[in-house]
C-alpha cells in the first residue's frame, strides 16, 4: 500500500490495519462522491437559476416519487455494504483465535501494568513477537480506561469489575504508541506507552533476560495460602469448597442446574462475588474477597488455579491424535 | 435589501410586543412566548460565550505538545465545562427555546403556546439549572467529561460533580415542559385551514424534537440523579465495588444523549427547510417525505444509542444490531440533503445572508453526516473511536449543522423579531468567515484522529503539533465569525432600516403580521388557504406568476 506512507494513513502494523484502512477508503470514496455530487449541483443551480428579476418566482416543482425512491435505495444499499463489511472485521476483532500468547494488562490511574504469562512484568511498555497472535486480558483497578494502538487500528475499553480482551497479530517489527483512549481523570494524557514488536528470537531473548520476576502462579500459590483458600478448597474435593484441580477450562455444574465454562471471568467472579454462581453440591459459605484482593492478585490467583492441572497426563495427547487422524 | 426597495416603504408599527409594557417585571413575569424567547436568546447567548471562552482556552493550550497554558487539572475542567455549557445550556435549548418558542405559534397562526405560564416556568428551570452549573464551574469546577462516565464521576473525581448533576437534572424539566408545550400547541392551536400537511417544515421539526425531549430527557435526568446518589450516599448503581455496573451507566446516558444530538440537529434542519424554499421561491421538494424523514430520524434515533459503546465491552451481537440501526438512520438524513438540493432546481435563487448560512449548513452537515458513517461502521469505529476523529465529527454536526442552522434562522427571522434589517453585506461576510474558520478549526482534527490522537489529552506526541496549530488558528477566525453578528445585530436594533412585514418575501404565516408582531401575534386570526411554500398562488406577495409552466413535477408528491 502506497498510501500508508503518506500523512493520511498512519503506518499499518497489525493483521487488522489493512482491512480497516480498506474499509475506510471505501467509505471515503463513497462519501466524496456524494459530497461532490451535492456541492456540484448546488453550484450549478446557484448559477443557472439565480434570480434575474426581483419579482420572479421559481417553477413550482413539488417533488418526484421516482427520485425519492432512487435516493432512498442507493444510500441504503451503500450503507448496508458498509455495515456488513464493518461487521466482518468486528467479528474477527472480537473473536480471538485459540492459539494466542496471553498478556495480562491492568489499567490504573494513571499507568499500565502488564504481565506476561511466564511472569515478566512491564510498566507502560509491551513487548510482543511479530507474526504471533497475542491476546491482552485486561482489567481495571479503578475507573474505565481504554487500551488503544492506532498503528494496529484497534482499541478496547478496560472496565472495572470485568475482564475485556483485545487480540492482534503484529505484522511489522518496530515501536508503536499505545494510548489510554477513555478519559480517566487528571493524568489521562500520561497513560501512554509503547508496543515493541520484535523478531521471535529477539523476543525469546528479551523474555528470558532482565531480572526474573516472580512467576504469577507462584505468587498466586502464596496468596492461596495467605488468604486460607487452601483450608476449604482441598485438592481431594472433600473440603467445604470444591477442588480447584483441573478446574480451569472445564465445565462446572452449578446448583441451579446450569453449567458454566471455568474461564478467567468465572474464576474472577467466584473470588469477588462467590454467591453469584454456586457449584452443585456445595453450600454458599465463601466470603467475598471484594476489596481485599487487587485485580493483580486476582490475576495471580487465576494463574495459580490454571496451573493446577488434573493429574491425568495420558488423557490428552494420545486420545487426540487418532481422533484427528480419522477426520 | 433589494427585495424591500422595490416595495412601498412600510412604517414601524406603533404598538408591538417589545413596547407593550415596560420595566424589568414586564420581562421577568411575562407569559408572552416572544418575550420568553428573547429571555432564552439572551441566556443561551451568555452560555454560548462562556462555553466559547473555555473552547478558546482549550485551543490555546494545545498549541504546544506539552500544553501551553494550564495544568492538567485545569485543562480537564475546561473541556468538561465547555461540553456541559455548550450541550446542556446552549445547543439543546438554542433553536427550540429561542426560535421555536418565538415562531411556532406565529407559524401556525396561534396567539401563544398552549401553556404560557408553563413556558415561563421552563425558562426559570433553565436558569436555576444553569445557575447550579455555573456554581459548579466556580466552586471547584467539573472534570468528569460532559459524559459523566462512572465510576470516574461517581467515585474518583475531586470536583464539584453534585451541583452540576443537579443543575442538569433540573434543566431537564425545562426541556420536558417545552416539549410538552410544543406538542399540545401544534395539536390544538392551529389556525383555521392550517392542516397538518400545510405546516411549515420548521413546525414538523420541532414537533419531532418535542417527542424526543419528552421521551428521552427523563432517562438522562434519572441516570444523572443515580450517579449523584452513588457519589453522595454510596449507593451502588454503577460502581462495581458496590455491586453496580459501569457499562449500565453508559447505556442509560446514551439512551438520551444520542437522541439529544437529534434535538440539536432536527430543528436546524427545520430552519434550513424554511430558508431554501424562501430564497429559491419554490415549494420544498418532497414535502411529505421531508416530514416523514424528520419523524423517522426521531424514532430510529432512539434505537442507536449503543453505537457509542462498540469498544465498551458490550456483547458482539448487540454491537452488530446497533451498527445496523445506525446505518439505517443515515438514510433519512441523506434523503433530506437530496431534497434540499432538489428544491433549488429551477428556482429563482437569491443569496441573502440566511441563504449563505443554509449553504454553510449543507456543506458542513454533509461532512458531519458522512463522517458519521465511518463511526457507525464497526470495523472503522474500533480505530477512530475516542480519537479526535470523533471530536471533529460531532463538531461538524453540532456546530457546523446545529449552530449554522441557528445562525441562519436568527438572520432569517431577525427582521420579524426586531422589525429591523441588519447590514446584509457584512452579515454575508461574517457567514463566510464562520464557514472558513470552522473548517480550518475542525478539518485538521479528522486527520489527527485517524492518525491516532486520543481526545481529552492535555498533552500529545509532537507529531500532531502542526495539525493542532492549524486548528487553533482556525478557532481565532471562528471567533471573529461569532463576534461580528453580535455587533451588527445589536447595531441594527437602533439603526437598521425598517424591515416591514415580509422583507424576503416568504409564504409563512409569521410574515403576515407586523414586524415586530403585536403581543397577540395577529390583529385578526388568520385563515390559511394555501399550501406551505406555495409562491405560485400568493398574489398578496406581489410576485410574478411562474414564467414557465411545469408539467413534470406537479402532483407527484
Amino acid at each position: 500500500m502506497q498510501l500508508q506512507n503518506s500523512s493520511i494513513l498512519p503506518e499499518q502494523a497489525s493483521n487488522f490495519a489493512g482491512g480497516v484502512d480498506a474499509l475506510t477508503l471505501y467509505i471515503l470514496g463513497t462519501s466524496l462522491f456524494f459530497a461532490l455530487l451535492v456541492v456540484v449541483l448546488v453550484v450549478i443551480f446557484s448559477l443557472k437559476y439565480r434570480r434575474k428579476k426581483q419579482t420572479e418566482i421559481g417553477v413550482p416543482v413539488h417533488g418526484s416519487v421516482p427520485l425519492e425512491i432512487v435516493w432512498t435505495l442507493i444510500p441504503l444499499v451503500l450503507a448496508m455494504v458498509m455495515f456488513a463489511w464493518g461487521a466482518v472485521i468486528y467479528m474477527d476483532f472480537r473473536r480471538a483465535p485459540s492459539d494466542t500468547l496471553d498478556v495480562y494488562v491492568i489499567g490504573k490511574q494513571w499507568m499500565w501494568k502488564l504481565q506476561h504469562t511466564d511472569g515478566r512484568r512491564e510498566i507502560n511498555e509491551l513487548h510482543v513477537p511479530v507474526g504471533r497472535n497475542v491476546k491482552l486480558i485486561m482489567a481495571s483497578e479503578d475507573v474505565i480506561h481504554d487500551f488503544s494502538i492506532p498503528n494496529f487500528r484497534i482499541k478496547m475499553d478496560v472496565v472495572p469489575g470485568r475482564y475485556t480482551t483485545l487480540w492482534f497479530r503484529a505484522t511489522k517489527t518496530g515501536r508503536y504508541h499505545f494510548y489510554c483512549s477513555q478519559y480517566c481523570g487528571t493524568s489521562h494524557a500520561l497513560m501512554t506507552g509503547w508496543v515493541t514488536v520484535m523478531e521471535p528470537a529477539e523476543y525469546a531473548a528479551w523474555l528470558s533476560g532482565g531480572a526474573q520476576d516472580a512467576n504469577p502462579a507462584g505468587a498466586g500459590e502464596k496468596l492461596f495460602t495467605q488468604y486460607s483458600c487452601n483450608t476449604c478448597h482441598l485438592p481431594t474435593g472433600k473440603g467445604r469448597g470444591p477442588s480447584l484441580v483441573g478446574l480451569y477450562g472445564s465445565k462446572v455444574k452449578l446448583a441451579d442446574g446450569t453449567t458454566v465454562q471455568a474461564d478467567d471471568a468465572y474464576v474472577r467472579e467466584s473470588i469477588l462475588s462467590p454467591k453469584a454462581k454456586i457449584v452443585a453440591g456445595y453450600q454458599p459459605l465463601m466470603p467475598s474477597f471484594q476489596g481485599l484482593v487487587t485485580e493483580e492478585q486476582v490475576l495471580s490467583l487465576t494463574a495459580y488455579i490454571k496451573s493446577l492441572q488434573a493429574p491425568a497426563p495420558a488423557s490428552e495427547a494420545p486420545a487426540e491424535a487418532p481422533h484427528m487422524g480419522k477426520k | 435589501m433589494s427585495a424591500t426597495e422595490s416595495r412601498p416603504a412600510e412604517q414601524f408599527p406603533e404598538k408591538h410586543y417589545l413596547n407593550a409594557d415596560y420595566g424589568i417585571r414586564s420581562w421577568l413575569l411575562t407569559t408572552d412566548h416572544k418575550r420568553i424567547a428573547l429571555l432564552y436568546l439572551v441566556s443561551v447567548t451568555f452560555f454560548f460565550f462562556i462555553g466559547g471562552i473555555f473552547a478558546g482556552m482549550i485551543r490555546l493550550h494545545l498549541l504546544t505538545p506539552k500544553g501551553a497554558l494550564v495544568s492538567p487539572e485545569v485543562y480537564n475542567r475546561l473541556f468538561t465545562m465547555h461540553g456541559v455549557a455548550m450541550i446542556f445550556f446552549f445547543l439543546i435549548p438554542a433553536i427550540p427555546a429561542v426560535l421555536g418558542n418565538f415562531f411556532m405559534p406565529l407559524m401556525i397562526g396561534a396567539k401563544d403556546l398552549a401553556f404560557p405560564k408553563i413556558n415561563l416556568l421552563s425558562w426559570y428551570l433553565y436558569m436555576i439549572g444553569g445557575g447550579l452549573a455555573l456554581f459548579s464551574f466556580m466552586s471547584g469546577g467539573l472534570d468528569t467529561g460532559w459524559t459523566f462516565y462512572t465510576p470516574l464521576s461517581s467515585v474518583y473525581s475531586n470536583s464539584a460533580v453534585a451541583p452540576a448533576v443537579l443543575g442538569i437534572f433540573i434543566n431537564g424539566f425545562s426541556s420536558i415542559l417545552t416539549g410538552l408545550n410544543f406538542l399540545v400547541t401544534v395539536h390544538t392551536m392551529r389556525a383555521p385551514g392550517m392542516t397538518w400537511f400545510r405546516l411549515p417544515m420548521f413546525v414538523w421539526a420541532n414537533y419531532a424534537t418535542s417527542i424526543i425531549m419528552i421521551l428521552g430527557t427523563p432517562v438522562v435526568a434519572t441516570t444523572l440523579a443515580l450517579a449523584g446518589m452513588e457519589r453522595l450516599f454510596h449507593l451502588g448503581f454503577f460502581n462495581p465495588q458496590l455491586g453496580g455496573d459501569p457499562v449500565l451507566f453508559q447505556h442509560l446516558f446514551w439512551f438520551y444523549s444520542h437522541p439529544a444530538v437529534y434535538i440539536m440537529i432536527l430543528p436546524a434542519m427545520g430552519v434550513i427547510s424554511e430558508i431554501i424554499p424562501t430564497f429559491s421561491r419554490k415549494p420544498l421538494f418532497g414535502y411529505k417525505v421531508m416530514a416523514a424523514a424528520s419523524l423517522a430520524i426521531a424514532v430510529i434515533g432512539f434505537l442507536v444509542w449503543a453505537h457509542h459503546m462498540f469498544v465498551a465491552g458490550q456483547s458482539t451481537y448487540a454491537a452488530l444490531a446497533f451498527s445496523f440501526l445506525t446505518m439505517l438512520v443515515a438514510v433519512p438524513s441523506a434523503i433530506k440533503t437530496f431534497n434540499w438540493t432538489a428544491t433549488m432546481y429551477r428556482g429563482s435563487i437569491s443569496f441573502e445572508t440566511p441563504m449563505i448560512y443554509a449553504f454553510g449548513f449543507l456543506g458542513l452537515f454533509l461532512v458531519g453526516g458522512l463522517t458519521g458513517l465511518f463511526l457507525g461502521t464497526l470495523g472503522v469505529d474500533i480505530h477512530v473511536h475516542d480519537t479526535y476523529f470523533i471530536v471533529a465529527h460531532f463538531h461538524y454536526i453540532m456546530v457546523g449543522g446545529a449552530v449554522m442552522g441557528y445562525m441562519g434562522g436568527l438572520h432569517y427571522w431577525w427582521p420579524k423579531i426586531s422589525g429591523r434589517m441588519y447590514p446584509d453585506t457584512l452579515a454575508r461576510f461574517s457567514a463566510v468567515v464562520l464557514f472558513i474558520g470552522f473548517n480550518l478549526t475542525f478539518f485538521p482534527q479528522f486527520l489527527m484522529g485517524y492518525a491516532g490522537m486520543p481526545r481529552r489529552y492535555h498533552s500529545y506526541p509532537p507529531e500532531f503539533q502542526v495539525l493542532n496549530i492549524l486548528s487553533t488558528a482556525g478557532a481565532t477566525v471562528l471567533a471573529v465569525g461569532y463576534i461580528l453578528p453580535i455587533i451588527y445585530l445589536l447595531w441594527s436594533l437602533r439603526y437598521g432600516p425598517v424591515a416591514g412585514r415580509n422583507p424576503w418575501p416568504s409564504t409563512g404565516l409569521e410574515w403576515q403580521t407586523d414586524s415586530p408582531p403585536p403581543t397577540e401575534n395577529f390583529h385578526v386570526t388568520p385563515t390559511v388557504t394555501w399550501e406551505a411554500y406555495d409562491f405560485e398562488n400568493r398574489p398578496d406577495l406581489g410576485l410574478d406568476k411562474p414564467l414557465k409552466t411545469d408539467d413534470s413535477g406537479r402532483g407527484h408528491d
